[in-house]
């Protein structure tokens, strides 16, 4: 219960676009948000909340690509995860970048590795895919054969 | 033994490759040079410069990025040059042989002298594959 | 810039996934701006993970590190009892914190004596190292090798900690302290070690929070964090220990973190050791059945920071997705704000002072520039650089 009035707190506390919330287990948390309020939620989070960055991690499934975007709040030891989900014609979303430069590399390495857009990324180059892999192949995408 | 192989055998000089590796054999291979195991008494020492070297040490897999500065390297040390394939990555790719950016073990890309296994290989292992690669020149 | 010099350095650094080629944009012996490139020693581990069973993975992320081989494994390990929702024995949560404080200590002395070879201590690196040894005994009495463990499953370890080794561990750990206290003293008093790195290389609280570093980076800027005190696992809820910070974020505070952490590590081992004596022997792991479908998170404390692993499952035997992110990928990027401003000999220790392994700073020897093939600096003439600097003090001090 008392996990659960954590999650409700901060959900409460966010602008419009939070679609759900749930209790992944002790201490994790994910909240759905829509893929065009990420900017507005996360602003909310690193700088109103002062939640430390942690990671995204992105994937493929059935639905979409999907992103958490995965935020550390140290005094309660918990960790808050905002989930997007892109369809899969067009993966495309603002970048964080702006905000803070922790998310400045692995925002690269997503749109090399998945093939996800970032929107107004401040440094769009390449992280790791010269001369590894070509442009235009994402090898973690469900369809890549190596 | 000619004049020049005396001096080559007791002047190693190692330039070391670290290619895709997992830092484990370049802290190992950093360890001999301390205290304990001391190889700087054989005369092997670690220089900056692929240039001055006698050996190349490659530890670790090889991927794609990699492997054309592997034999830029190679082909800028003066020959003859000893290639020594360090760790169970640098002799055959280790875990890392099914990687999607796998470039093939070092054999594959340069001609290799000696192989040294392990995950990563003793100081002692080391030691015993610098000395025969001595006992190779002569 | 017209006048500006591109140094590069790198591109061999293999602590984790990416090493880098970083270029120090200098107008005369001011570092202006950094770039980095990195993809050197991208192997696809998070996608070879994806094809290998849980046991085996722990293998493969024991080795994306050397140096932080148990912190890996440890997150995973973390992270898989997340999902399966079990909870290892007492007697595996001690032996594991036992694992991973050693892996801290080795770690830190690994560090001590690196920087002080890049600033022309040759002997404080000599010493480290050889007080590290006896670590790395220890390790290999208890795990049979000196740096990758395998000592980690899902629900506990593979190997108990028993009699001998226990009173073996406990030498080694008060025969440690006393070095420990030399090389504090050796360092702490130094006037020359004072002068090369205070209000080097200085981060601060808000340029921590920006690049999200973690682990002594972060704790010598004064931020507060460390994963084993606010989101505990293992058995760091059930031992007295502090987290050390330092509020200056220059060199000199990185090390001060790092030096005392040391005697902190001590005392956890310590009390572990303790706590396995209570504990009866053999029983080390709880047996898991099988991985249900879900997402689960986990972190460990890693030497350099907090180790990050996200796994994603379907039911089947291998994860679905294995997002991993070390500590230095976040640390590494501070480097744009600690070495721009300051001079190229001091870019060395600045670069040095995070731990991203001495890889990163041994290996500017591979170093000439392929697009332009300038005449630059190698590796050694910068550490050169660096120790002509520390003479220069020596000198304008006596």
């Amino acid at each position: 219960m008392e996990q659960q009035s954590y999650i409700e707190n901060i959900q409460q506390q966010l602008p419009e676009g939070a679609t759900g919330s749930q209790v992944v287990r002790k201490n994790r948390y994910v909240i759905d948000i829509r893929t065009e309020s990420l900017l507005q939620m996360a602003s909310h989070l690193y700088h109103n909340l002062r939640f430390r960055f942690i990671i995204a991690s992105a994937f493929e499934s059935k639905q979409g690509f999907e992103i958490l975007y995965h935020f550390s709040d140290d005094e309660a030891g918990s960790i808050i995860s905002l989930h997007v989900i892109m369809p899969h014609d067009k993966p495309e979303v603002d970048s964080l970048a702006n905000m803070f430069s922790g998310a400045n590399w692995i925002e690269r390495e997503m749109r090399e590795i998945l093939g996800i857009t970032f929107r107004n990324h401040p440094e769009p180059e390449k992280l790791l895919s010269e001369g590894n892999w070509a442009e235009g192949v994402y090898p973690y995408r469900k369809n890549y054969k190596s | 033994m000619g004049l020049k192989n005396f001096f080559l055998k007791k002047s190693l000089w190692v330039f070391h490759f670290a290619g895709a590796s997992c830092n484990n054999c370049d802290i190992e291979i950093l360890d001999i040079l301390t205290p304990r195991y001391d190889v700087e008494r054989f005369g092997v020492q670690l220089v900056g410069s692929p240039r001055h070297a006698d050996v190349i040490l490659v530890s670790g897999s090889i991927n794609q990025r990699d492997k054309p500065r592997l034999l830029e390297v190679y082909n800028q040390t003066s020959k003859p040059v000893f290639v020594v394939a360090f760790g169970a990555c640098g002799c055959t790719g280790g875990v890392f042989a099914e990687g999607n950016t796998f470039a093939g073990p070092v054999d594959q890309i340069v001609p290799v002298d000696a192989y040294i296994p392990g995950c990563p290989p003793k100081p002692e292992a080391m030691i015993s594959g610098l000395s025969k690669l001595m006992q190779t020149i002569s | 810039m017209a006048n500006q010099k591109i140094i590069p350095v790198g591109p061999y650094h293999p602590l984790q996934e990416e090493p880098e080629l970083f270029k120090l944009y200098c107008e005369g012996e001011t570092v202006r701006d950094i770039k980095w490139e990195t993809g050197y020693n991208h192997r696809g581990i998070e996608k070879l993970s994806e094809s290998k069973t849980f046991e085996q993975v722990f293998f493969l992320v024991e080795r994306i590190c050397g140096i932080c081989s148990t912190s890996h494994p440890f997150a995973f390990a973390n992270c898989m009892e997340e999902i399966a929702q079990v909870e290892p024995p007492d007697r595996a949560k001690y032996i594991r914190s036992i694992v991973g404080e050693l892996e801290r200590l080795h770690s830190h002395y690994l560090w001590l004596g690196l920087a002080g070879h890049f600033l022309g201590y040759n002997t404080v690196w000599m010493w480290a190292w050889k007080y590290r040894e006896p670590i790395l005994d220890l390790f290999e009495i208890i795990s049979g090798n000196r740096n990758s463990y395998a000592m980690f499953k899902i629900g506990g370890v593979r190997r108990d900690v028993t009699g001998d080794q226990i009173a073996l561990a406990r030498k080694t750990m008060s025969d440690l302290k006393k070095k420990n206290d030399l090389l504090t003293g050796a360092v702490m008093d130094d006037p020359v070690i004072h002068a090369r790195t205070k209000g080097v290389g200085v981060l601060t609280r808000e340029d921590v929070m920006d690049y999200a570093a973690v682990g002594p980076t972060a704790r010598a800027s004064g931020w507060d964090i460390d994963v084993r005190r606010d989101d505990p696992y293992a058995a760091y809820d059930m031992v007295e220990w502090k987290v050390i910070t330092a509020p200056e974020g220059d060199v000199f505070a990185k090390a001060q973190v790092r030096l005392l952490e040391n005697y902190e590590s001590i005392k956890i081992i310590e009390q572990c050791l303790d706590g396995l004596e209570k504990e009866p022997e053999g029983d080390t792991e709880v047996k898991v059945r099988e991985i249900p479908e879900g997402i689960g998170t986990g972190r460990a404390e890693a030497p350099r920071g907090e180790v990050f692993h996200f796994v994603k499952t379907d039911g089947s035997n291998s994860p679905v997705r294995h997002k991993i992110r070390a500590p230095s990928y976040v640390n590494i990027a501070t480097f744009r704000k600690s070495c721009v401003g300051q001079t190229i000999s001091d870019a060395t220790i600045s670069l040095a002072a995070v731990d991203p392994c001495y890889c990163c700073t041994e290996r500017m020897a591979f170093a000439y520039d392929w697009h332009t093939g300038r005449k630059i600096y190698d590796g050694n003439q910068l550490v050169e650089l660096s120790k002509q600097k520390t003479q220069q003090i020596i000198k304008n001090n006596a």
